[in-house]
């Protein structure tokens, strides 16, 4: 475990408020989930659940097929797909545009995959001004923060913390009750909606069949993003793939009800291509940047390809102990809890945080939650057992860097490479009998073991070459 | 170029290859209910209600209209050109515009009004949606730049559900840029988990079933 996820840690535990407000948040969304789960609710639950994931399935195990139908079926309505493989594609392709279009103000809603490539800061290093909308994020970003939860962003601020941010960096009276904070920040977005040049989102789901993007959201924000400006571009993780539309009815009963205990979220927008002829409004250009950041790393490994599968309702966060006590910032990445803990070492490597997997009891209360049954615990098992080569093979590693850089040392000092030769003929071992199998242990231990024990070092002779050629 | 490495390296990590068929995706799952119309009102109603949406029924379109125009009395409001909304002379009601077909003229129409006024395409009874799909008689920002939006509906657009949706619509692409389905009011519940309603979108949503 690195020092610093160690601190952070240690940090969030000795923080009752926030324990306190992890802890009340995550049980109201989980007690919300049960209630809308329940057999006498939904009777179909398990049935959805795998309905589910034999469609993740076989959509990942068919993902090349599913990305071409997918954009085969934008085109057709006049949207264009852009493929990228890390952040520094996707704001390319971004900044390009606004150049191009001159535009100056985005307006973006709420995406994690948005966070995973720091799109906000590339853009404003370029001088673009770039607005979270969701309310939550809106507040993150005055905080320049990360998300705490992946659906609920500002769990970890308090409405003083807000009056705080809001009198700091919008100038603005202190104000510290709720709704009229919510007021404030619906005015102040408002009039960004209003005078932004391009939109940026996410994506729920991406559906093939139909080149759609669908966004699911509670605020409206969503809605003004991919409405009012008239560029939109949706970013989106190239898992997001569903085949068809009607895979919906499914997906979309889990993802409400599993993320905050909703029927359906307030808003369901299923976009495709840009305004057509004759509607009034929306966006005259439509894109799909297609992500790839290290999705493709996760796909030859049957076992842990099922962390693609993974819908992003967030209900393993409220379930997982661990996350209850740790919270969101304790993650080393954007993704936090379950979720978190298996595709970040996916995705960044195992090394970016060694103790991440380690980070969970194994209780299986996330996969018990989990629409799309992913078995995470499982997942979780398989990158411990990868941390743990990883570590033995740096290990290693470092012995053999240490013994070369002593053989390169040895070979650029000729007075002492001869030394040695003398040296170790003069205690070389009587013939036959070898320099190390005659050698007891613990000399012939460790990794070294199973390749001495078929080789050895050669006799020496009894004058070395040097020598012969000085006699010559 | 990316587009062809990220292909190549899923069909690598796959073992595919560029062009190849797919076995049949698990079949499609719609199971739609059997819910007679008076059902799927009271159905509907309770959904909307339990958001803290208000409900109406109106017995003829007449009365719908005459319903609205008690209800944004002394307000501004701006009509979308669903033909329903004409038939129940609510598109002709004082303080309301309609039959706008200008992209600015509009926004800018719905950025000032109190209240936006559509029909909708479909409405879901489980749920408590209104689905509303892009076309010259709907917009998009009708039902989402006033801080209150009323929706009238004809009884025989209530569906049951979001599995009769997609049975009656398989590919909501092929008809428009855009289909949303609205739950109740806008919300949000980002400040210590309180919730507060009229976020972004309209706090306050009426939905008045005809018929
Ligand atoms: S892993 Fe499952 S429970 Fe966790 S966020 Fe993803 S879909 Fe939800």
């Amino acid at each position: 475990m690195s020092v610093e996820f160690d601190r952070k840690i240690h940090n969030t535990l000795a923080d009752a408020n926030l324990q306190l407000a992890i802890y009340t948040a995550t049980g109201r969304l989980k007690d919300k989930r049960i209630e809308t789960v329940a057999p006498d609710a939904l009777p179909d639950y398990q049935e959805l659940r795998t309905q589910a994931n034999a469609v993740k399935k076989h959509t990942i195990e068919n993902l090349d097929y599913y990305l071409e139908e997918f954009q085969r079926s934008l085109e057709a309505h006049g949207g264009k797909v852009v493929y990228a493989k890390d952040g520094t594609e996707v704001a390319d392709f971004v900044l390009a545009l606004a150049k191009d279009r001159g535009a100056r103000l985005i307006v973006k809603s709420k995406s994690m995959t948005t966070e995973e490539v720091d799109l906000n800061e590339r853009l404003e290093d370029q001088g673009l001004e770039a607005v979270e909308t969701d309310l939550g994020e809106f507040i993150v970003q005055l905080a320049r923060e990360r998300p705490y939860h992946i659906v609920a962003p500002a769990l970890h601020l308090t409405r003083y913390d807000v009056a705080d941010l809001f009198t700091k960096r919008l100038n603005l009276p202190r104000e510290t009750v709720i709704e009229k904070q919510t007021a404030i920040a619906r005015s102040v977005l408002r009039q960004k909606f209003l005078a932004a040049d391009i939109g940026i989102s996410g994506a729920n789901f991406l559906v093939a069949g139909s080149g759609a993007v669908v966004l699911v959201e509670n605020e409206g924000n969503i809605r003004l993003t991919t409405s009012a400006p008239k560029i939109h571009i949706a970013i989106a993780g190239i898992e997001k793939m569903i085949p068809r539309a009607q895979d919906l009815a499914v997906f979309l009963k889990l993802l409400g009800r599993s993320g905050t205990g909703q029927l359906l979220t307030v808003y369901t927008s299923f976009l495709s291509g840009p305004r057509r002829s004759g509607e009034t409004d929306g966006p005259d250009e439509f894109y799909v940047v297609l992500l790839d950041n290290g999705r493709t790393r996760l796909l030859p490994d049957r076992g842990k390809r099922q962390s693609l599968y993974c819908i992003r309702c967030g209900a393993c966060l409220n379930a997982c102990p661990v996350y209850r006590k740790i919270g969101g910032h304790s993650f080393p990445w954007v993704y936090s809890g379950p979720i978190g803990a298996i595709i970040t070492p996916q995705f960044m490597g195992v090394s970016h945080e060694p103790g991440l997997p380690f980070a969970s009891s194994l209780c299986g209360a996330c996969s018990e939650v989990c629409p799309v049954k992913i078995d995470i615990p499982k997942v979780l098992l398989e990158l411990r057992s990868d941390v743990t080569k990883a570590e033995a093979r740096d290990q290693r590693n470092r012995l053999e860097r240490l013994a070369f850089r002593a053989f390169a040392w040895l070979m650029t000092h000729p007075r002492l490479y001869e030394m040695a030769g003398r040296m170790a003929a003069s205690v070389a071992p009587p013939d036959g009998s070898g320099w190390i199998r005659g050698v007891p242990a613990p000399m012939n231990i460790g990794p070294l073991r199973a390749w001495l024990s078929q080789r050895d070092l050669p006799p020496a002779p009894a004058r070395s070459f040097r020598e012969m050629w000085r006699r010559r | 170029m990316s587009r062809d490495n990220i292909l190549h390296r899923v069909r690598t990590a796959l073992g595919r290859s560029a062009g190849q068929a797919v076995a049949d995706p698990p079949p499609v799952r719609i199971r739609i209910p059997d819910v007679d119309m008076e059902k799927r009102i009271s159905t509907i109603f309770a959904a909307i209600e339990a958001l803290a949406g208000k409900t109406h029924r109106a017995a003829t379109p007449a009365d719908a209209g005459g319903f609205v125009a008690a209800a944004i009395e002394g307000k501004s409001a701006v009509a979308s050109n669903a033909p329903f909304l004409a038939e129940c002379g609510i598109a002709s009601l004082p303080g309301v515009r309609s039959g706008i077909a200008d992209r600015e003229e509009l926004r800018g129409l719905c950025a000032a009004a109190d209240v936006g006024i559509t029909s909708a395409d479909y409405a879901l009874a489980d749920t408590g949606s209104l689905v509303i799909i892009s076309s010259p008689h709907e917009a998009r920002l009708v039902s989402l730049l006033p801080p209150a939006h009323i929706a009238v509906v004809p009884r025989d657009r209530i569906l049951t559900g979001l599995d009769e949706l997609f049975s009656i619509l398989p590919n909501p692409a092929a008809v428009a840029s855009s289909m949303v389905l609205i739950t109740g009011p806008s919300r949000t519940a980002d400040i210590e988990q309180i919730l507060v309603r009229g976020v972004h979108g309209p706090g306050q949503i009426t939905v008045v079933v005809v018929g």
